[in-house]
């Protein structure tokens, strides 16, 4: 695996890199990636491309160096980046600072389409804006001064603030249905919000035994959608059933340190990637369930076919997910290392098809094109 | 008494303090603060500049395309401080080669990207700048390779020529770039380059590529066939050593000097006298050194022309012959008048087998302290530093690392490289560290984290409670209570955790509410850290039991918080008065002994309120008040000691 991967050294600390969506009909593999940056004098957002154009489709996986389309200048640490559309990312800073920016493909420029400074604040300081998930034209945000904060892209105030929605920082945000949300805290809570309701309370509160480990990340099964998965401070990886227990279904050793990303393999939810400050990158692969129908097991090279056979799918409840059997310590989990050793943290991580991409504190990008999925 | 100085330090000069203003300073880890100051205490008005001027020494850490050279080796030197001190030096050996490699690849590749941005860039400032940068890079590179062969390597005689041949080869590249022009043209042996081409690529002991370029010559003076086919022989015949082979170095001598006599007498009986350009060649293959210093154009530097010499004069050169070499060399290359530059001093001291020299010599040339750093940790796991001792620090390898990651932390970003090199200073590393990262501005909770993570691995506890008690503090400013608390829990920071449990309680007295009750009712066992968050996280449960109803439970909780000394005396009263509903139930809660209880924490309390504040003459408002509490808790507390009397004695009978 680790010879399809790629380095490159881009002078500015990584913390966050998101492939742009392509359309779901297509099996088109990404070809263009943002990147935002931190604790630079001067912070950026970035455009690449992995120049995959026309989709040529050469076996070695390694077609050179992503090259860089455009940047731009960012107020602040880039916290969170999430692509609104196919021309527009939403960023958060470590200001408080909300941005649109609109990537404009033919004269390969940015330009800021809104931008809602300040948008968490204290009354003296500045209160980084922590995390961001959007469903176009919807933008949530939280920060570490426990807001959520709704905002539409085509308007210019906040639609709504839940202002005490938590008493210490809020670390990421996702989506659980289109009106409803889940947001992992510092202090090991993982609470779901109903926007239907109008109060200001989660409709409920999950958490971690004892121990109040913080949780960092936080990502939802694609097609299942009770199914969450979250990274802590500890770098355990927890799966949840947010239907049933308030405490997780189960708890995985997955990195010495932090655990900043999680992400479910988008069209093939067997897979599971997870990034840490300990400067790894695991790829974690669930064989599927023995009762599953017979065209969605063998290993992993059909992989293609049962990829094509689940995507539509789009939320088959009747399948048990694997994630939940619940013997993943007897070896129905295999964890592979995606990255040659390095010590330096791997802060955000991105896969879509068979690309992945991932941004560290090393001042490097590594994308491979290869992922076993 | 002073130390001599091995060179007149740079002078710095700092703008608007030229004309005679007095000027203090601060020394920081990587840099100087200057700024102005007065001179007499007395003069009262201030016209002083207003200006801190910050005097940086190690300025290319400050250069964006250098930071790819840091990341990248910061990997590698990371690797080499991994490789195990048991080993047998035998196998090390070919590790510490690849690693030096790896060193110089590294080098190469952000010298050729550099290289790139220098030509595409419209702005000559910029472009010469970055030139500047190259030719920095290129003479790190040409050192680093010579120490390679010389000092890690430690090539023996025999492979040592070939060593030194490729690493002339390697840094006189601009060869190919002339053959290649010379090839492209119409009628390449007519090209005005051809000549120099086929010179150049002899000097180099190129011989199979100068051949073929003779090829070209000979073919079109057909008449001269027979004296192209004699050099053609001569060159093709000319022995190089073979370390793998099974020749010896003595036979490999024998022959060589075999074919040396034979080329001398085709120059004594005049073979090519009819033609200079191969007189020329015939005189180098010799190596007559009058004919090789003619071409130092070609050759272009002294050890160019001493690599080629020694190709042709001493093949089997031993590694401590070099120097003498190496210096007759420069002598005899360089003008009588020009003095010779730092590269040439520090190349020459590499020859001289002088690697503390060299060490010298660069740091004082370059302007940044990454390349002396890495060089000598290299050299210093070959084993090749032990017996020099410095009379200040630890030792040359500690001291140079120590200096190159405390100019690493004064960088806005590149501060996280510099903890492994910390990390790899036995000595000083630790102190270093821990000095240096509380300096660390702190934007966001994930900044702190990290920082975090780097104490707590290290066990640098006074630091990891520093951090925590900055964000906790922080957060207090800003009103977030809970942060605050979170971030003195993981700093283990009692005192601070009292008064953040005291601010809730407050806000208790103040709202009637609990604020923050997601992280109050999830305090688990951190609840422990602190008598008083003991008692914020009890005396919330208290109100959760009371809210789900059930009151004996409640009743028990609350009077073991007074009863175990848990809540502090000044929430008594709080307390009790929170005991009040629970005795006007309908139903008896509190046993007659828990209520003689109760009695008894009350009288405590009062007498105690009427001893601490005695001889005001007239009663307050507020003693008034309290006054009353009492009377009605006595007037409660009777009422239910009577009705549990008569429960439970009913209940035994």
């Amino acid at each position: 695996i680790m010879e399809n991967i790629n380095a490159k050294y881009v002078s500015q600390k990584i913390s966050k890199t998101r492939w742009r969506l392509v359309s779901h009909s297509s099996l088109q593999q990404p070809d263009i990636f943002a990147t935002g940056s931190w604790d630079n004098e001067v912070n950026k957002i970035s455009f690449w491309s992995i120049g995959n154009h026309g989709g040529s489709d050469t076996d070695d996986g390694f077609e050179g160096d992503p090259q860089l389309l455009c940047e731009y200048k960012h107020d602040g640490d880039v916290l969170d980046l999430q692509f609104l559309d196919q021309d527009r990312i939403v960023t958060t800073s470590s200001t408080g600072a909300v941005t649109i920016f609109r990537h404009h493909q033919n004269s390969q420029t940015i330009s800021v389409s809104h931008r809602w400074p300040r948008a968490h604040r204290y009354p003296c300081d500045n209160a980084p804006c922590t995390g961001v998930v959007c469903s176009s034209p919807e933008i949530v945000t939280v920060g570490e001064d426990g807001k959520i904060i709704v905002f539409r892209a085509d308007q210019e105030g906040v639609i709504r603030v839940i202002e005490n929605a938590d008493s210490s920082t809020i670390h990421a945000v996702t989506y659980l249905r289109t009106t409803e949300i889940l947001t992992v805290n510092s202090i090991g809570q993982l609470k779901l919000w109903d926007f239907r309701q109008q109060s200001d309370a989660p409709s409920q509160i999950l958490s971690l035994s004892g121990d109040r480990v913080p949780l960092h990340c936080v990502d939802r099964h694609p097609n299942q959608q009770h199914i969450v998965a979250t990274g802590g401070q500890d770098g355990m990886l927890c799966v949840w059933d947010v239907r049933q227990g308030s405490t997780p279904f189960s708890l995985m050793e997955a990195h010495s340190a932090e655990m900043w990303e999680v992400h479910f393999h988008p069209t093939n939810p067997d897979h599971l990637f997870t990034c840490s400050e300990d400067g790894s990158l695991l790829h974690w692969e669930t064989s599927t369930h023995s009762d599953m129908p017979s065209f969605l097991q063998g290993g992993r090279n059909n992989s293609m076919i049962s990829r094509s056979a689940m995507a539509p799918a789009g939320g088959n409840q009747s399948l048990i997910s694997a994630w939940l059997s619940g013997d993943s310590s007897k070896g129905r989990l295999e964890t592979t290392h995606m990255l040659p050793s390095q010590t330096l943290s791997v802060n955000s991580l991105d896969v879509l098809g068979q690309c992945l991409v991932c941004g560290t504190d090393g001042e490097a990008i590594f994308v491979n094109r290869q992922v076993p999925v | 008494m002073m130390e001599e100085v091995d060179v007149e330090p740079a002078v710095t000069n700092i703008p608007a303090a030229s004309d005679g203003k007095h000027l203090g300073f601060a020394w920081g880890p990587g840099d100087i603060l200057v700024y102005e100051t007065l001179y007499k205490a007395s003069v009262a008005q201030g016209s002083g500049c207003s200006f801190i001027h910050e005097v940086r020494k190690d300025e290319d850490i400050y250069s964006p395309n250098l930071r790819k050279l840091f990341n990248e080796s910061h990997h590698i030197f990371v690797g080499l401080q991994t490789i195990r001190e048991d080993l047998p030096s035998k196998n090390k050996k070919p590790q510490f080669v690849s690693i030096s490699k790896n060193y110089r690849s590294v080098i190469r590749a952000c010298m050729e990207e550099l290289q790139q941005v220098a030509v595409s860039t419209k702005d000559a400032e910029v472009a010469t700048q970055y030139g500047n940068q190259v030719s920095i890079l290129l003479a790190i590179e040409l050192i680093w390779n010579l120490c390679e062969v010389l000092f890690i390597d430690a090539a023996p005689a025999g492979s040592l020529l070939l060593h030194l041949l490729d690493w002339v080869r390697l840094h006189k590249a601009d060869v190919d770039e002339k053959a290649a022009e010379v090839l492209q043209s119409e009628s390449p042996a007519e090209h005005h380059d051809y000549w120099d081409v086929v010179v150049s690529y002899v000097l180099q002991g190129r011989l199979e590529e100068a051949r073929q370029m003779l090829v070209k010559q000979a073919t079109l003076h057909p008449a001269a066939r027979k004296m192209y086919k004699l050099m053609d022989t001569l060159l093709s015949k000319m022995p190089f050593y073979n370390p793998g082979g099974t020749q010896t170095l003595t036979e490999f001598d024998v022959k060589w000097r075999h074919w040396h006599g034979e080329v001398n007498r085709c120059l004594q009986d005049n073979s090519f006298a009819s033609n200079q350009h191969l007189e020329i060649i015939c005189k180098i293959i010799v190596g007559d050194e009058d004919t090789l210093l003619e071409h130092k154009e070609l050759l272009s530097t002294w050890y160019h022309f001493l690599v080629t010499r020694l190709l042709f004069s001493h093949p089997t050169v031993k590694p401590t012959e070099l120097h003498y070499y190496a210096q007759s060399c420069m002598t005899m290359f360089l003008d009588a008048r020009s003095v010779p530059e730092p590269l040439d001093n520090i190349l020459l001291a590499a020859f001289e087998f002088d690697i503390h020299q060299v060490i010298k010599e660069c740091s004082i040339a370059l302007n940044n302290w990454w390349f002396v750093a890495h060089l000598t940790d290299l050299l210093d796991h070959c084993k090749l530093l032990q017996s020099h001792n410095l009379h200040f620090g630890s030792n040359l390898r500690e001291f140079l690392l120590l200096e190159y990651a405390s100019g690493l932390f004064t960088h806005h970003s590149l501060w996280q490289l510099a903890v492994d090199y910390f990390d790899n200073c036995p000595e000083f590393g630790r102190v270093y560290l821990g000095l240096q990262i509380e300096h660390i501005p702190l934007d966001t909770e994930r900044k702190a984290l990290k920082v975090l993570r780097i104490c707590e691995q290290r066990q640098m506890s006074e630091q990891v409670r520093s951090i925590c008690k900055i964000m906790a503090m922080r957060a207090l400013r800003n009103n977030r209570l809970g942060s605050a608390l979170s971030w003195s829990i993981r700093a283990k920071d009692a005192a601070f955790a009292t008064l953040i449990s005291e601010r809730f309680l407050q806000d208790y007295c103040t709202r009637g509410t609990f604020s923050d009750l997601d992280l109050i009712d999830n305090l688990g066992p951190a609840m422990l850290l602190s008598d008083r968050l003991t008692f914020l996280g009890k005396y919330r449960e208290f109100h959760k039991l009371y809210g789900e109803k059930r009151f004996s439970e409640a009743a028990k909780l609350l009077l073991s918080l007074m009863t175990a000394k848990i809540a502090p005396r000044s929430f008594w009263m709080t307390l009790l008065t929170d005991a009040l509903p629970l005795l006007e139930q309908k139903e008896v809660i509190f046993s007659a002994d828990q209520t003689h209880e109760l009695m008894f924490c009350l009288e405590e309390l009062t007498s105690s309120l009427n001893h601490s504040a005695p001889g005001t003459d007239k009663p307050t408002q507020d003693e008034d008040i309290e006054q009353t509490k009492v009377e009605l808790l006595r007037l409660a507390l009777a009422r239910n000691l009577a009705m549990a009397i008569i429960k439970e004695g009913t209940i035994e009978a």
